[in-house]
């Protein structure tokens, strides 16, 4: 027996530590060193799942059906998984679109619905507050325990609630909801020391239950194989053990696990600490495995405890929910009784408080402000400020969810209702499971067929497991049970048509799950979904796409200004807050100030989702639409929106082989460029050059003529070689000038041919006897090879004939002083007739072999010094080659004299040509 | 998502794996009177694999791939 002084003093001031635990977490966040930003802290805040049901009930169901408490852990284990995908795509979104309740989720998802809101909130907290209730009791039953071991225990629900401390304790809770849990209103609903404190008491019940365990199985006990041995031979705990009992029900197994499975992501408080509260999104990578660990670890010790307790005390004598506390006292541990109360008092306090401000959240925006803004006499569309009318509503829903989960505890008592509401609740939620991951992976999932799944899934678990809890507890008529409603036998709640064989748990999840997710399908594929639908369909389901922040704005179109925003926004979160919301928003958009801020899709985006923080997505809209003009988007549109966003990546793709082809386009331009300068400096070039070589002549002719006109009594001898200077001289101007003309002609395409049948031989002939005279003064050595019998080439004689000319004269100039030798071969090929004219000069460069057919350009490092010629007799015999189809080149290596070719196209039949 | 898809995909595997492991029929294998250093089988077998599962999560997650 225990002081009662002693253990209420220890309670509140446990919950004084909290308070403290509290106060530092806001303390430290305010400063901007988050002590809960790391993923320790957010898995222990997830194992806020473990209440006192896990603390003291998990016990008490294994001491009646073995292993069968062990599915409501396998499952989320089982689950942990898979939050890869469901949890990390959740929280995405949740964050992306300032989600903070699951009945914002919900609503938000199937086009911002009100009404789906309001319908998943009245399920949550229809679910949700006997849960409540049930950890006020265990509170209560833990007090009482201690004060009146080892007297059977009375229940304290009998006494006056102004006399009972739990009523207190759920005072402090709420008084600690309200102090951290609605300090002020954020956007994000984020509360930092809240979730602090929430993982201490998740710390304290581990610790707690494990040296609970550890005292009875190796203190009381020898070791878990001496537990279970011992056990082994008390017949009605050996049956325990093999069977397994609950355990021998499979069915019963698999529906408890996929039950827990959907609870640990579904129930209001799991969304809170695992969505809500994170802070950031790669905490959940440690997390999935770091909370099934602690799962496992607090259940380790439970099947011990329980066979302990049952072979300890007398069969009946103590409840077996109990002995978590019971076993510590009756052997004299004061201390560890009094830790494993604390143990328990935190896995209530915990829930409690996270489960409060779950439903207060959604009760304040997605039931109490849709319809206050919705009654017009409250002008509450019209006031100035509501954060503060808000920050009440959360406040009083707070202590109504409190008030009345203590006063269903303070009515139901030891009412069968009470004791199994755990997994009603968990069923109560599972009804959210095909909303909320067919919304998460399905596109399909409209407004209709989400409402009518959750109210025909809802309406089910209503009948077949909510109304006969009732029943048992003698609240209504057991014929209910036994006949069914109005004598119909088929329609007996917990046999519906017929089913028998399952338990009432896995009997309603069947029947619930078989309509809900019938309806959700059907209803969902009975029409097309409506613009809004569909335009947050994508939102969800491709968040992973929508990366960037303010994508929801995507699906909008209208007009608003920037003060009335700013206006809207602070009259829901206050205007302190709302300047800086705005001041954040010019930040991150790289905007200098909240004056140069314009209003645009992004901006009326960012200012809806601040505001769908404080009063949910639904209303957010509807008061982001009361000041913004705003075009509503057909369908057709929102369609072509999401095609244009598919078309993008093939958009982009096309893109950059554009930007290949301008690239390559580029480097053609700039090689043209390139010619072209080239071209121009040649011309510049080209008439320096003819200036250059016209004034040479000139000049001896001007300076010879002055000589002659200034001494005319020179001698005649003297005056007559003058005389042949200065008329050599002007016939190489007039030759200049000519082939000057002529290359002018020839490149502009000016020129007139006389084509015609050209026998190769004769105009080699006549090249050769223009040109005998310079080769026998030179003494050059000739050979010509012809061949017998020769094709005929279609061809101009005279042009052809200068081409000859040109090249055999180049030849004499240049090759060998002393052994001079130049080869003339002329060579039928198949399509062509070849000219091969071969030096024995110098050669020339492989640098110089281009650079020669240039327009005067001579290859001037020659032994003879000075060049000679025009410099344009090859440019002009190679556009006379190229005229006629043929090719003019040269084949040298330096030293050994070089070898002219050109080719002429032969006539296709060339046997008409052929001459004799 | 936060990392290679492959995690993700591995760690569908596992959940698929834990659904075998923790079901009717292989449950049923271990409901027997059997011991294992005076554990009964079955609530062995369901912490061994419990754990191993978390062990492999542990494993999947912490993992650097190259």
């Amino acid at each position: 027996m225990l002081s009662g002084a002693l253990i209420v003093v220890l309670s509140f001031a446990y919950v004084g530590m909290l308070f403290a635990i509290a106060y530092y977490g806001d303390k430290r966040a305010d400063a901007g060193r988050s002590i809960i930003a790391n993923p320790y802290i957010y898995t222990l805040s997830l194992a806020v799942y473990c209440t006192s049901w896990t603390f003291y009930g998990s016990v008490g169901r294994a001491a009646t059906s073995g292993i069968g408490f062990l599915p409501i852990y396998l499952g989320p284990t089982l689950m942990a998984a898979l939050w890869w995908y469901v949890l990390l795509k959740m929280i995405r979104i949740s964050k992306a679109n300032r989600i903070t309740s699951i009945a914002d989720f919900i609503a938000s998802r199937y086009g911002k619905s009100h009404v789906l809101g309001g319908l998943v909130t009245i399920i949550a907290v229809l679910g949700i507050v006997p849960y409540i209730a049930l950890q006020l009791k265990a509170i209560s039953v833990s007090f009482s325990t201690m004060l009146q071991y080892p007297n059977a225990v009375a229940s304290t629900a009998s006494l006056p609630f102004l006399q009972d401390n739990t009523f207190y304790i759920a005072m402090l809770l709420a008084a600690f909801t309200i102090l951290f849990g609605t300090r002020h209103l954020d956007a994000t609903e984020r509360h930092e020391g809240l979730v602090a404190a929430i993982a201490f008491e998740s710390i304290v019940k581990l610790v707690a239950f494990i040296a609970v365990g550890v005292f009875v199985t190796y203190g009381m006990f020898d070791g878990f194989g001496d537990v279970f041995a011992k056990a082994a031979a008390v017949p009605e705990l050996n049956a325990l053990l093999i069977q397994g009992g609950a355990a021998g029900n499979y069915t019963t197994w698999a529906s408890l696990t996929v039950l827990s499975m959907l609870a640990i992501i579904l129930l209001p408080r799991q969304f809170q600490v695992a969505v809500v509260e994170n802070v950031n999104e790669r905490h959940l990578n440690k997390a999935i495995w770091l909370f099934p660990l602690y799962l496992f670890a607090i259940n380790i010790f439970v099947l011990p405890i329980a066979l302990g307790g049952l072979m300890h005390f007398p069969a009946g004598s103590v409840d077996a929910d109990t002995f978590v506390l019971t076993l510590p006292m009756s052997e004299q541990k004061t201390w560890l009784a009094l830790l494993a109360f604390v143990g328990g008092l935190s896995a209530a306090t915990g829930m409690v408080i996270v489960e409060t401000i779950a439903l207060s959240t959604m009760v304040c925006n997605d039931l109490v402000m849709p319809i206050l803004l919705r009654w017009k006499f409250l002008r509450l569309t019209e006031s100035r400020d509501l954060s503060g009318l808000l920050l009440g509503i959360r406040r009083s829903a707070i202590v109504v969810v409190l008030v009345l989960g203590y006063g269903y505890f303070y009515l139901a008592g030891e009412a069968y209702a009470l004791v199994s509401i755990g997994l009603i609740s968990f069923t109560a939620v599972a009804q959210f499971a095909p909303a909320m991951i067919g919304g998460l992976f399905w596109k399909g999932g409209t407004r209709l067929g989400a409402l009518c799944g959750l109210s025909a899934g809802f309406l089910v678990w209503l009948y077949s497991l909510l109304l006969p809890s009732f029943a048992k507890s003698g609240w209504l008529p057991i014929t209910f049970l036994t006949e069914g409603i109005m004598g119909f036998d088929l329609l007996k709640p917990q046999q519906l048509f017929g089913l028998d064989g399952l338990d009432d748990i896995s009997h309603c999840l069947f029947w619930s799950m078989i309509v809900n997710v019938g309806c959700y399908v059907g209803f969902s594929l009975w029409r097309q979904p409506t613009a809004a639908e569909h335009s947050q369909a994508n939102l969800f389901v491709d968040v992973f796409r929508h990366v960037a922040p303010g994508s929801g704005s995507r699906f909008w179109r209208g007009s608003a200004t920037v003060a009335d925003l700013q206006t809207l926004l602070s009259r829901f979160i206050g205007p302190e807050r709302a300047n800086e919301a705005f001041a954040a928003y010019a930040r991150s958009q790289g905007i200098p100030g909240i004056e140069q801020v314009t209003a645009n899709a992004v901006l009326v985006h960012y200012v809806e989702s601040q505001i769908a923080g404080a009063i949910g997505s639904a209303s957010a809209r509807d008061m982001v639409a009361s000041v913004v003009v705003e075009e509503p988007l057909a369908l057709d549109e929102v369609m072509a929106i999401i095609d244009e966003a598919s078309q993008a990546l093939a958009y982009s793709r096309q893109l950059e082989q554009k930007s290949r082809e301008l690239e390559a386009a580029t480097n053609e331009l700039r090689g043209a460029n390139q010619r072209l300068q080239e071209l121009d400096r040649l011309k510049d070039d080209f008439i320096s050059t003819v200036t250059h070589e016209l004034r040479t002549p000139l000049t001896s002719i001007r300076a010879f003529s002055e000589i002659l006109s200034d001494n005319p009594q020179l001698e005649s001898e003297q005056r007559s070689k003058f005389l042949g200077i200065i008329t050599r001289e002007s016939e190489r101007l007039t030759r200049l000038i000519n082939q000057v003309l002529d290359l002018a002609k020839l490149e502009s395409g000016a020129a007139d041919w006389h084509p015609s049948e050209v026998d190769m031989r004769e105009v080699l002939d006549d090249a050769v006897a223009a040109l005998s005279q310079i080769y026998k003064e030179r003494h050059i050595t000739l050979d010509t090879r012809v061949p017998e019998y020769l094709p005929l080439v279609m061809a101009d004689r005279d042009r052809i004939t200068q081409v000859m000319l040109n090249l055999l004269s180049n030849a004499a100039n240049f090759c060998d002083k002393e052994n001079s030798r130049v080869s003339v071969a002329l060579i039928a090929e198949f399509a062509v007739l070849r000219v091969e004219i071969t030096d024995n000069g110098i050669g020339i460069s492989a640098a110089d072999q281009t650079v020669i057919f240039e327009k005067f350009r001579q290859v001037s490092d020659m032994s003879s010094g000075k060049p000679r010629g025009s410099g344009l007799g090859l440019a002009i015999s190679r556009e006379i080659i190229q005229h006629f189809g043929g090719r003019l080149w040269v084949e040298s290596t330096p030293g050994t004299g070089a070898k002219f070719s050109f080719t002429l196209p032969l006539p296709r039949n060339n046997a008409n040509f052929l001459a004799a | 998502m936060i990392g290679p898809t492959l995690k993700g995909q591995r760690l569908v595997a596992l959940f698929l794996l834990g659904c075998l492991l923790f079901n009717f029929p292989l449950l049923a294998l271990f409901a027997g009177n059997a011991r294992i250093w005076g554990i009964p089988l079955i609530y062995f077998y369901i912490f061994a694999a419990w754990i191993a599962i978390i062990a492999l999560m542990a494993l999947i997650i912490e993992r650097k791939d190259r």
